[in-house]
């Protein structure tokens, strides 16, 4: 951790992330993971992916995946653009752990701040995102991860385990908005 | 309609937004004697085909590609759809 | 009250006894009764009034295209009007009432209209209403209004919830009677992935309406239990009371789930409707076929139904419509409610078949080559009149009478996306011609009239749709099962003087039919809007079929020549909360909180939407009574020692790559590829056609990153126009882009004292005196022993200015810190308002003034645009047009008398024209009270304004009534030297 005297605040507005069950659905509020995107400049896929190589020991995802190991999970966002997420309680300065292993091969920006995750858990969960986004999610295996739209909010969906685990990350300042909409839907159906 | 990504395969419309003409995709040579009119022709004049369309969509609430889009406006059949930035390197779009 | 009308048998479950109300009266059915059915059992046959008669009326249908059994279900918050009593199901406890009648139902006042009939013909809004003009505000449309309309509104806010959902399936199948349950059953078994919609409570379509045996079990049997077996699939969803809407591009369905709409209340949580966006690779229409009537003289009696719904009645519902019972047909499937109703013991009096040739059936009296011609009983059927073959006339008495004009097959869907149906003469009726591309069409909705044909061609079409998909399946043996032909003479209606009903929903006859026809309507889309045939809730679905064919006889042409009105969406009606979902109230759309949100709360800002964001627009300190007194202070407070304000809102776009210098010089107008590491500069944004996108300040951070910033409103457009410009325009600059809008918390802090209490905030090892830290400087520092920010030396307000950021999280407790660090200089906390206030006094260009009109020139930016290098809109902006001599100048402009004030969105005049808008010289943008000033001020734009500094002119407001004698001044009414924030 660094030492500053400023304390965070979870997307929610609360010391501690919130937690909510609803039948056998469990909504969690994550805050203990960074974030960061990183895009390959343009001439540099050589350096970019010995980098790569370096920092993850494994195969950027393609469009549609994630891939994970150890500290850290990717997901493809774009064109050579990806997010990368770790630990909080360990790479809480991202971006700067990464420019130093990717130097000038990666355009690489700080996205910690920037972004909610909710975690959906249970036989509910496919059914719950069936009322709130256009992505197949039933038909999601593994480690897919994509962006859609809930509620007029643009999220990332990741499948941790199909059918029963997703993480859907959207933007900090809708967390409410977001959260309330996860909720209401797993009411009507959990 | 459904519009099928060439990278993501088939997404809803409704997750892009429309801009038109991919003639967009041709700005004018600025340093051009009639640049001005270039640029006017550029903007304003295009085809209002009733068929073949060949139009420019960006994938706002997904990976944010700019695609060209080849749809009939009449039956909304959509034949083709290429990564926009693949098609301006074709036409000749460098820095 | 006993339900003298209740048979023998039926699906309807008698263990299950349910109460209910219909127009106060309290009346018992069963579950699996619909409230027609239950009010048929207790032999009331009258449940409605007409729209525009007030003809009384009872159920012609028992099903979805029911014209005229509408009813208001439910009380209070939940009464719903223009319920459908054939298709709304029975709960304990369930109220109905009867609508459009007054004061009730057997005796209505408006009956009168009836009366007065031959004022009411075809196109008799166009005709009565036309003059004299005035009086149709005041008059005309209040009678209409009250009058007309379908039912009544409770006025109270819908206390349901209404949910939208999405479903994705190989195969959607739209219909569940033999068609669609043999489709269901061979796709099932292949293994796809299946959707089967019914819009009905059970599954089975007719095969629960008549005494049809499949593979030698009752047709309801076969039913339930091939029900049973797809339910058992993981791979198939059924979805009961389910209506497909529209058939939209690309195999994309509207589908509306009636979800609690059977139920008393909603389980607590659950949704009342669910409205589903289904994605089907392929598509199998199996809706079936809706019957037609036969228009003769009062054949709207209450009692008078088509003979299918009599069948439905007595067989499903186990109710008669009435003890004795004649028939009506032009058909063989007309004549099999004979044996069917004999069968439950109500007796069949008479069946008059209008061919001389139709087969014989069992009945009191056959009358071939007859027709009805008239009705008596005006509250119910009591008698019927019979035209004979012999041209001789006849009476019986009889208290129902099933009516048989054919079969329509539901081709709706099929021509949601513009083809239209083919006449098919064997069934004297349209199929489909073609489909969308997805789409196949199998059982009575494609003309195949046969319980067999549906189950032979609805496995059949299934192995061809899955084929299609990659997906193998195999048509197992059809069943054995009915295979008639239904030989079908057309017929259409009885000619008589009298009136004859052809749309008993819009009360339009056949007269009417022939009067616009006689008035030179020619086109079926012109009859349908002058008669209004076919335009109520239940979309005629009776009724278009004949009104065609009149309309065919009139003009000499054959049906298919005169064809058919579009077909449009909803297939059914469907209610607004449905539409609606989620989105209303406080849900109407997602609220952006900024990071300060709740430290705002606790310090009672008064918040304002400025899109999807919640912003602080001005903190009320106890004792302040008006926005203006808290405004003021806070515009007050800033200038003389410090405020903070939250300003996480504006757009933040990382842009990086070794190009990224490059890419900014071209999107920006005025030059940015020289921008210093470390440093801030102001760029205008212009669209190509030279008109002005955006504004705001770029920080470069390092040689090959810039933070860019947008105004709040434009983030998104602005993001979108810099990856075109990225993606299409230059595809081989090194460019990357990310919005950081969210990633960091940032605020200003603005005023004399903002360097002293950042000094506080920011660690030792960065200096931030002017010396080492100037005007439009930028860095990366660390504050409050470690944590990483950014800060920008930038000004907004015209003070000595900074703005800085902090990774999202730690907003709250930033925020909180600055305010610790500013107490002993009286810091203030300020909103929107006083930043638009200081903003005005400084002259800055904002949203008000970047209005999609204005160009560089008219704010005065001309010179920003450079001519040395290409940028976005450089070209065009050279246009003649927009630099004309007199083109309009922001400048700034103060009341001559200094106790006046005006509006923004006044227009100049000047002092000695007159107030039109030939005369306009422009327009007033951006008003505000000064506080530093101590009068109004504004900015707008003026023709030529950069020259006549000191004139007067006039700010005319007619629409406010205002009018002020304004003097043209300098924009930028505090520090134009710019002192301030350079200090």
């Amino acid at each position: 951790m660094l030492k500053h005297s400023l304390k965070p605040l979870t997307p929610l507005g609360s010391d501690e992330p919130d937690s909510t069950v609803i039948g056998n659905l469990k909504i969690t509020e994550r805050d203990d993971f960074s974030f960061a995107s990183i895009a390959q400049r343009d001439g540099k896929s050589r350096p970019f992916a010995a980098a790569a190589k370096r920092a993850f020991n494994l195969k950027l995802p393609g469009p549609g995946q994630s891939a994970s190991n150890g500290d850290y999970t990717l997901f493809w966002s774009s064109p050579e653009q990806w997010f990368v997420e770790a630990p909080m309680a360990t790479h809480e300065d991202i971006a700067s752990i990464l420019k130093a292993e990717f130097e000038e091969s990666a355009s690489i920006t700080e996205q910690s701040g920037g972004w909610c995750r909710f975690d959906l858990e249970g036989d509910a969960s496919v059914s719950t995102l069936e009322r709130l986004c256009a992505v197949d999610t039933a038909m999601m295996t593994d480690q897919a991860a994509t962006r859609s739209v809930i509620e007029h909010i643009g999220v990332f969906i990741v499948c941790r385990s199909a059918g029963q685990y997703f993480s859907i990350y959207g933007p900090r300042s809708s967390a409410g908005s977001l959260h309330h909409a996860l909720v209401s839907a797993a009411k009507s159906v959990a | 309609m459904i519009i099928n990504h060439p990278l993501l395969g088939p997404r809803d419309s409704q997750e892009f937004t429309y801009l038109g003409d991919m003639s967009l995709i041709n700005r004018p040579d600025w340093e051009a004697d009639d640049a001005v009119d270039q640029f006017h022709e550029y903007l304003y004049l295009r085809d209002n085909p009733a068929g073949e369309h060949k139009e420019l969509w960006f994938h706002e609430q997904g990976d944010r590609s700019w695609l060209v889009v080849t749809r009939n406006t009449l039956t909304h059949d959509i034949t083709k759809v290429e990564i926009a930035k693949d098609i301006a390197r074709q036409m000749g779009r460098s820095k | 009250m006993t339900q003298n009308n209740r048979l023998e048998g039926g699906l309807i479950d008698r263990s299950k006894t349910l109460r209910f109300t219909f127009d106060g009266k309290t009346y018992q059915g069963h579950q699996g009764d619909t409230i027609a059915s239950a009010l048929l059992a207790n032999d009331v046959r009258l449940m409605g009034r007409s729209f525009k008669y007030h003809r009384p009326r009872g159920p012609l249908t028992a099903g979805s295209e029911e014209p005229n059994a509408l009813v208001e279900l439910r009380e209070g918050n939940r009464q719903e009007p223009n319920t459908r009593a054939t298709t709304a199901e029975l709960f304990d406890g369930l109220s109905a009432k009867s609508q459009n009648r007054w004061p009730s139902l057997s005796f209505d006042a408006m009956g009168v209209n009836d009366l007065l009939s031959p004022f009411f013909a075809a196109g008799f809004y166009y005709k009565t209403f036309m003059w004299p003009k005035a009086f149709w505000e005041k008059l005309y449309e209040p009678i209409i209004r009250r009058a007309a309309g379908l039912g009544s509104l409770s006025m109270e806010a819908d206390p349901d919830v209404y949910d939208k959902g999405f479903l994705h399936c190989d195969l959607l199948i739209i219909g569940a009677g033999p068609a669609g349950l043999s489709a269901a059953l061979t796709a099932g078994r292949a293994g796809a992935r299946v959707i089967l919609a019914e819009e009905d409570f059970l599954l089975g379509g007719r095969l629960n309406a008549e005494t049809f045996e499949i593979a030698g079990m009752a047709g309801h049997a076969w039913a339930a239990q091939t029900q049973a077996e797809l339910a058992s699939m993981d791979n198939v969803r059924i979805m009961t009371r389910t209506a497909i809407l529209g058939a939209f591009d690309h195999g994309i369905y509207g589908a509306l789930e009636r979800v609690s709409d059977h139920l008393a209340v909603p389980a607590a949580g659950k949704p009342r409707q669910t409205l589903w966006r289904i994605y089907a690779k392929r598509t199998m229409l199996c809706a079936g076929a809706v019957e037609r009537p036969i228009a003769f003289k009062n054949n709207d009696r209450p009692g008078i139904m088509l003979s299918g719904a009599l069948r439905t009645y007595a067989n499903r519902y186990a109710a008669a419509a009435g003890q004795t019972v004649a028939l009506f047909t032009n058909n063989d499937d007309g004549l099999r409610s004979a044996a069917d109703l004999a069968a439950k013991g109500v007796d069949v009096v008479a069946v008059i078949d209008t061919r001389a040739d139709g087969p014989s059936v069992q009945a009191g009296a056959h009358f071939k080559g007859a027709q009805v011609v008239d009705a008596g009983g005006k509250l119910g059927l009591n008698t019927i009149t019979i035209k004979l073959a012999n041209g001789q006339t006849t009476r019986i008495n009889c208290t129902a009478l099933g009516v048989s004009g054919g079969w329509n097959p539901n081709v709706h869907l099929t021509s949601h996306q513009r083809s239209t149906p083919k006449w098919d003469e064997k069934i004297a009726a349209f199929v489909p011609e073609s489909t969308p591309a997805e789409m196949s069409v199998a059982g009575a909705a494609n003309g195949d009239m046969s319980t067999h044909a549906a189950l032979a061609n609805g496995a059949k079409q299934a192995v061809t749709a899955l084929k299609d998909i990659g997906i193998k399946a195999t048509a197992g043996r059809t069943p054995k099962a009915e295979d008639e032909p239904i030989n079908v003479s057309p017929f259409w209606y009885v000619e008589h003087k009298g009136r004859a009903w052809v749309d008993q929903q819009n009360d339009v006859t056949v007269k009417d039919i022939k009067l616009s026809h006689q008035e030179g309507f020619r086109s079926v889309e012109h009859l349908k809007r002058y008669t209004t045939l076919g335009m109520a809730t239940d979309q005629g679905k009776t009724a278009n079929v004949p009104g065609l064919a009149i309309m065919a006889e009139m003009t000499g042409k054959s049906i298919p020549d005169t064809g058919t009105t579009m077909f449009r969406p909803p297939y059914a009606p469907t209610s607004f909360g449905a539409f609606a979902g989620r989105h209303r109230d406080e849900d109407f759309r997602p609220i952006r909180k900024t990071p300060s949100h709740k430290w705002a709360e606790e310090h009672d800002a008064v918040f304002v939407e400025t899109g999807m964001w919640l912003r602080a627009q001005w903190f009320p300190k106890p004792g302040e009574t008006h926005w203006r007194e808290s405004v003021d202070r806070e515009v007050l407070a800033t200038r003389k020692s410090v405020g903070i304000c939250d300003v996480t809102t504006l757009g933040k776009i990382d842009v990086q790559g070794t190009d990224a210098a490059t890419f900014l010089n071209r999107v920006y107008c005025n030059a940015f590829a020289k921008l210093a590491v470390g440093k801030t500069r102001y760029g205008l944004m212009l669209r190509e056609d030279g008109i002005a996108m955006d504004d705001g300040t770029t920080a470069r951070l390092s040689e090959n990153q810039f933070v860019m910033t947008t105004t709040t409103a434009n983030a998104v457009p602005v993001f979108r126009h810099l990856e075109f410009c990225r993606q299409c325009a230059w595809p081989d600059l090194d460019v990357q882009l990310i919005s950081t809008t969210e990633a960091w918390a940032q605020y200003a802090v603005a005023g004399p004292n903002s360097r002293k209490l950042l000094q506080k905030i920011v660690d030792k090892d960065f200096d931030i005196s002017n010396e080492e830290f100037p005007f439009m400087g930028c860095g990366e520092i660390t504050v409050c022993g470690g944590l990483r920010a950014r800060l920008f030396r930038i000004s907004f307000s015209g003070e000595l200015a900074f703005e800085i950021a902090v990774p999202t999280r730690y907003g709250d407790s930033m925020m909180r810190a600055l305010m610790e660090a500013g107490e002993e200089f009286d810091v203030v906390p300020y909103g929107t308002e006083a930043l638009g206030v200081m903003r005005i006094e400084k002259g800055h260009a904002a949203g008000n003034e970047l209005n999609g009109t204005t160009t560089a020139l008219n704010l005065g930016m001309g010179r920003m645009v450079s001519k040395k290098k290409d940028s976005i809109g450089s070209t065009l902006s050279e246009r003649e047009g927009l630099n004309q001599a007199d083109a309009l100048n922001l400048v700034g402009f103060k009341p001559v008398n200094s106790d006046e004030t005006f509006s923004a969105g006044s227009h100049f005049i000047n002092s000695d024209a007159q107030a039109n808008a030939a005369n306009d010289q422009g327009y007033m943008t951006s008003v505000c009270y000064s506080p530093n000033l101590g009068h109004t001020i504004g900015l707008g734009y003026l023709k030529d304004g950069a020259n006549r500094m000191g004139e007067t002119t006039r700010a005319v407001n007619p629409l406010m009534g205002e009018e002020t004698e304004v003097e043209i001044v300098s924009a930028h009414f505090i520090d134009p030297e710019g002192e301030r924030l350079r200090a």
